[in-house]
């Protein structure tokens, strides 16, 4: 397979009266031809906004590009126009929202929503538009979609907002559609259903997927690999299987013991993470997690560990910054 | 955990009090100072002045004189019979101020009361008091000021306040000014009362039998502070604003009683001959109003950043 | 929703109900009618005695709001004052669109006589409303998509400035450079008074010309406000979710600014158009004094000043009846364009 898009050493910051927010400091990534990638972390890790700056949805000023390239095909996303931007907008790469009850435009038809993708890119006319895009609604499970094209927002439920918002972000068919945390918002049972729909369209058509979540249970079944987020840092990344059976960082280990898992027992109390997320105002010295990390060591708040391999099978990808070897608690 | 000493919530600035945070964020609006420091200006003008001028000179007639421009001896010129604008200034300044403040005093006891009544009690007394708002308010104010002035006109004595003299008028522009402009301020308190009443702390205070009075007065009142302020604040704009109208017109304080407002009384027809006679006090009321509009906005800012100015 | 529009209408008649008496007891005190009626001559206590039984002063003053509201036509009068009523009487009263009739124009119909000033002050009016619509949506969506540029931070200050200047400031200030000054200097300069020059006629150039200065203040303080606020409105939408949705999905930019921005701002926007229109009159007493402009402002000042309360009345329900029908119509408005609001 090959590769879709290539970040490299993306750096963002935001202006804001209190000062300068660091919210990604330096992170790189590959994301290969219909591969799913789960981006993992806290609220303000820098998930989401490292996302939205590959599709220049990041409002500058306050925000500020500080560093680094974002290659798509042979272009650096960061470098387009505003003109050529729109182009990869919704074609090339599509995205979906956490809120469905805002994400949606009150004033404008779901139809009108979904078909303005078509008309704008694929040139189709409002006919085709149409049929099109009932077709569409169907496919993400909302029944009846020539009758409901028609319909306001406010006329659906939180999960079939979040259905339309799918619909919308795949009907230009792009090879690349960024969930941020779409499931977030609804019921769990809600939640299953639209990973459920989002799998089964992605064996329909083929697309690479990046889901951000902060839920480390969500990802298990969907995610090819795993990157987790701390600080606007990338902390540890793996594939999903080695990620949950030997994680190699403290904050995915803590985040993994903070699960909620069925083969425990129910009295036992969810291990939380002591401390709170750092201050983004101040870029810290040495590792981010240091002043939570139960492994700390004296190094540890002088030097920012690089991502590096670790362990026997460094053949697997498997790479995490940590200076410490968490199944001992010893140096590396 | 080892390392204490340098936890990054050290590095943290010590959180602030809200009345500092208030200042902190009033203080950055930097228009909101320049209101501040002007409005200072202009209290100093109209009050220190009168060290300079004596409010006999101000109100002295000299027809041989009439509609002089800008000299020496009369800096700011001389009126339609003859009296010193530079002094009229002075004094009408004192009583425009005094009539801004006052009625938007009177405004915001109005308001803040029928809001609240019909906030806290709801029912019947709600939907009496909210008829008789929304009857003010289709009525626009210029025209219930204007047919209220005449009504009161000249009811009302001269009253003598600390040696001085004023006319009666003043009294009738402020009640007229206070109770026609009461409405927007009644809605939003009541609407602060209607979702504030329903808090656990209103419940609780309840529960212990805490009279309504202290209730309404009490709990809820301070919680509801900040817009208040906000338009109180831009009552005394607004009100300032008012009684130069209704004088512009020729309804507002009689004479020899000199406020900015009725200074421009008459004054559309000296627009060519002798501009002097408006744009003295005219400026003084758009720096007044404006220095007002701007510690209002400075205000809403820093008490209740959730509402964004209109 | 045409059951929303008669219940709302049929609410508007108490309250119209109570404001008319309101005024009715403010109007017993406004000046001596009789004064305006008699002339000269009502000197004579017995002239003012035959005036005050032909305005009915002499009755309760419930009866003569009944008189005023239901007509008198179905009764007797007694206008000699020998206790026998024997003249029937004429007025039809408000409820039968009879608003009386003048004191100061002798016998004519409340109705005619503001119907003749009432195109003047809409031509001010609606011109002036147009001019600041339009400019006030350039001006604040254009600082609303360039927010802290210095475009931006001088259209707000300028704004902030004109929001706070009184009318009467300005329109003086602008006779004073504009008709005065450039007068002066030799310069083409505008009329500033009346709505024509009486040795050229009534033409529209005429009238247009003289438009200008009433029109620039009458606009002035409302294109301030609004700029002001649709600037803040349009900010307000321009951080919502569904914008960045929009962007996501690579529209082009004027299709997010006008259609998916601008009909959400529009909501807000309406509202306050719509109930602030009818308040555009209280300008425009003070802008039709200035500028002689022979409109309804100007009409409701010469006749309080000469209590001729029926024409005073008159004005003051037609103003609180269109101040409620926009109000209506503010409110059907908004529930066309929010497909949210549903009146039933």
């Amino acid at each position: 397979m090959g590769t879709l898009l290539k970040v490299t050493d993306l750096e963002i910051r935001f202006h804001i009266p209190e000062g300068v927010v660091y919210a990604v400091n330096g992170i790189s990534y590959i994301i290969a031809e219909g591969e799913t990638l789960a981006i993992v972390g806290e609220s303000g890790c820098g998930k989401s906004v490292s996302m939205m700056s590959i599709l220049g949805l990041i409002p500058i000023p306050p925000g500020e590009i500080a560093g680094g390239s974002a290659v798509y095909q042979g272009r650096d996303l960061l470098q387009l126009s505003d003109v050529e931007m729109e182009h990869v907008r919704g074609t090339d790469i599509s995205m979906v929202f956490q809120e469905p009850m805002t994400a949606l435009n009150p004033v404008l038809t779901i139809g009108r929503q979904i078909t303005e993708s078509l008309t704008t890119h694929l040139g189709m006319n409002d006919r085709q538009a149409e049929e099109r895009a009932a077709q569409l609604l169907e496919a993400v499970g909302i029944p009846d979609g020539v009758r409901r094209l028609g319909d306001y927002p406010h006329q659906f439920s939180g999960g079939m907002r979040q259905r339309v918002m799918i619909a919308i972000a795949l009907s230009c068919n792009p090879s690349l559609l960024i969930a941020d945390e779409p499931t977030t918002a609804l019921d769990v049972t809600i939640q299953a259903q639209i990973v459920e729909l989002v799998i089964q369209l992605r064996e329909q058509l083929g697309m690479a997927i990046i889901w951000i979540t902060h839920d480390l249970g969500v990802v298990a079944g969907l995610a090819d690999r795993v990157i987790v987020m701390y600080a606007g840092y990338i902390v540890e990344e793996a594939e999903v299987d080695s990620l949950y059976n030997d994680p190699r960082h403290p904050y995915t280990l803590a985040l993994l013991a903070a699960l909620p898992r069925a083969d425990r027992r129910r009295d036992r109390r969810l291990a939380s993470i002591p401390g709170a997320p750092p201050n983004l105002l101040i870029k810290p010295q040495g590792c981010p997690f240091a002043p939570r990390c139960q492994f700390v060591l004296d190094r540890c708040w002088s030097d920012t560990p690089v991502l590096t391999p670790t362990g026997s099978d460094h053949g697997n990808g498997h790479r995490a910054a940590c200076w410490v070897n968490v199944k001992t608690g010893a140096p590396r | 955990m080892v390392g204490v000493s340098r936890s990054v919530d050290d590095l943290l600035t010590p959180p602030l009090t809200l009345r500092q945070l208030m200042w902190l964020r009033f203080r950055r609006h930097k228009m909101a100072l320049f209101g501040v420091a002007m409005l200072i200006l202009l209290v100093i003008y109209s009050f220190g002045g009168a060290f300079f001028f004596s409010e006999a000179y101000a109100n002295t007639t000299n027809t041989k004189m009439r509609l002089q421009p800008p000299m020496a001896g009369h800096p700011f010129g001389t009126d339609t019979v003859g009296r010193d604008i530079l002094a009229r200034t002075i004094y009408g300044g004192q009583i425009s101020l005094i009539i801004g403040l006052t009625a938007a005093l009177v405004e915001t006891i109005i308001g803040v009361l029928v809001g609240a009544l019909a906030g806290y009690y709801g029912g019947l007394l709600d939907s009496v008091l909210m008829r008789v708002t929304e009857a003010m308010l289709s009525v626009p104010q210029l025209f219930l000021l204007i047919v209220m002035a005449k009504f009161f006109g000249g009811q009302i004595p001269d009253l003598t306040v600390m040696g001085r003299t004023f006319s009666g008028s003043v009294i009738v522009i402020i009640s007229i000014i206070g109770v026609t402009s009461w409405m927007y301020l009644a809605r939003i308190v009541r609407a602060e009362f209607l979702s504030l009443k329903e808090n656990e702390f209103v419940l609780a205070a309840r529960a212990i039998g805490t009279p309504r009075w202290q209730i309404i007065f009490q709990h809820i009142l301070p919680n509801s502070i900040a817009p208040i302020i906000v338009s109180a604040t831009l009552g005394v704009a607004g009100a300032i604003g008012t009684e130069a109208y209704i004088s512009f017109l020729g309804m507002g304080v009689r004479p020899p009683t000199a406020t900015w407002g009725n200074m421009l009384d008459g004054a559309y027809n000296y627009i060519e001959t002798a501009p002097w006679l408006w744009i003295f006090p005219g400026m003084l009321i758009v720096l007044t109003v404006l220095s007002i509009n701007f510690v209002g906005d400075g205000l809403r800012d820093a008490l209740d950043p959730r509402s964004r100015a209109t | 929703m045409t059951r929303y529009v008669i219940r709302r209408l049929l609410q508007a008649i108490p309250l119209l109900l109570f404001i008319s008496m309101v005024l009715f007891v403010l109007m017993r005190n406004i000046g001596d009618p009789l004064a305006t009626m008699g002339g000269r001559r009502v000197t004579r206590s017995s002239d003012r005695e035959r005036l005050t039984r032909q305005l009915g002063l002499d009755k309760p003053l419930y009866v003569q709001y009944f008189y005023w509201l239901i007509g008198n036509d179905w009764t007797k009068m007694d206008l000699d004052g020998d206790g026998v009523a024997e003249t029937p009487g004429r007025m039809r009263g408000v409820l039968r669109g009879d608003f009386g009739t003048s004191l100061v124009n002798r016998g004519k119909p409340v109705l005619e006589v503001i119907w003749e000033r009432l195109p003047n002050t809409l031509l001010l009016m609606i011109t002036s409303e147009v001019v600041v619509i339009l400019c006030a949506l350039v001006v604040g969506v254009y600082s609303a998509l360039r927010q802290y540029s210095l475009t931006d931070q001088i259209v707000t200050t300028i704004s902030f400035f004109g929001y706070s200047l009184p009318i009467f400031f300005i329109a003086l200030l602008s006779i004073y450079i504009f008709a005065v000054n450039f007068k002066r200097w030799g310069l083409p300069y505008l009329p500033a008074v009346g709505m024509f020059d009486p040795q050229v006629g009534k033409t529209p150039s005429q009238v247009i010309l003289h438009m200008v200065l009433p029109v620039f203040s009458l606009s002035f303080i409302y294109l301030a406000a609004y700029s002001r606020y649709i600037r803040s409105t349009m900010l307000e939408v321009l951080s919502q979710d569904y914008i960045r949705t929009a962007k996501s999905k690579g529209l082009p930019r004027r299709t997010i600014i006008f259609l998916h921005a601008l009909k959400n701002a529009a909501l807000p926007i309406v509202t306050v158009v719509g109930l602030d229109l009818p308040f555009l009159l209280a300008g425009a007493v003070v802008t039709e004094r200035i500028f002689a402009w022979p409109g309804m402002g100007r009409l409701f000042l010469d006749h309080v000043s000469r209590a001729d309360t029926p024409v005073v009345m008159g004005i003051l329900m037609l103003i609180s009846i269109a101040v409620i029908v926009f109000q209506l119509i503010t409110d059907i408005m908004y529930a066309w364009l929010d497909p949210r609001i549903r009146y039933d």
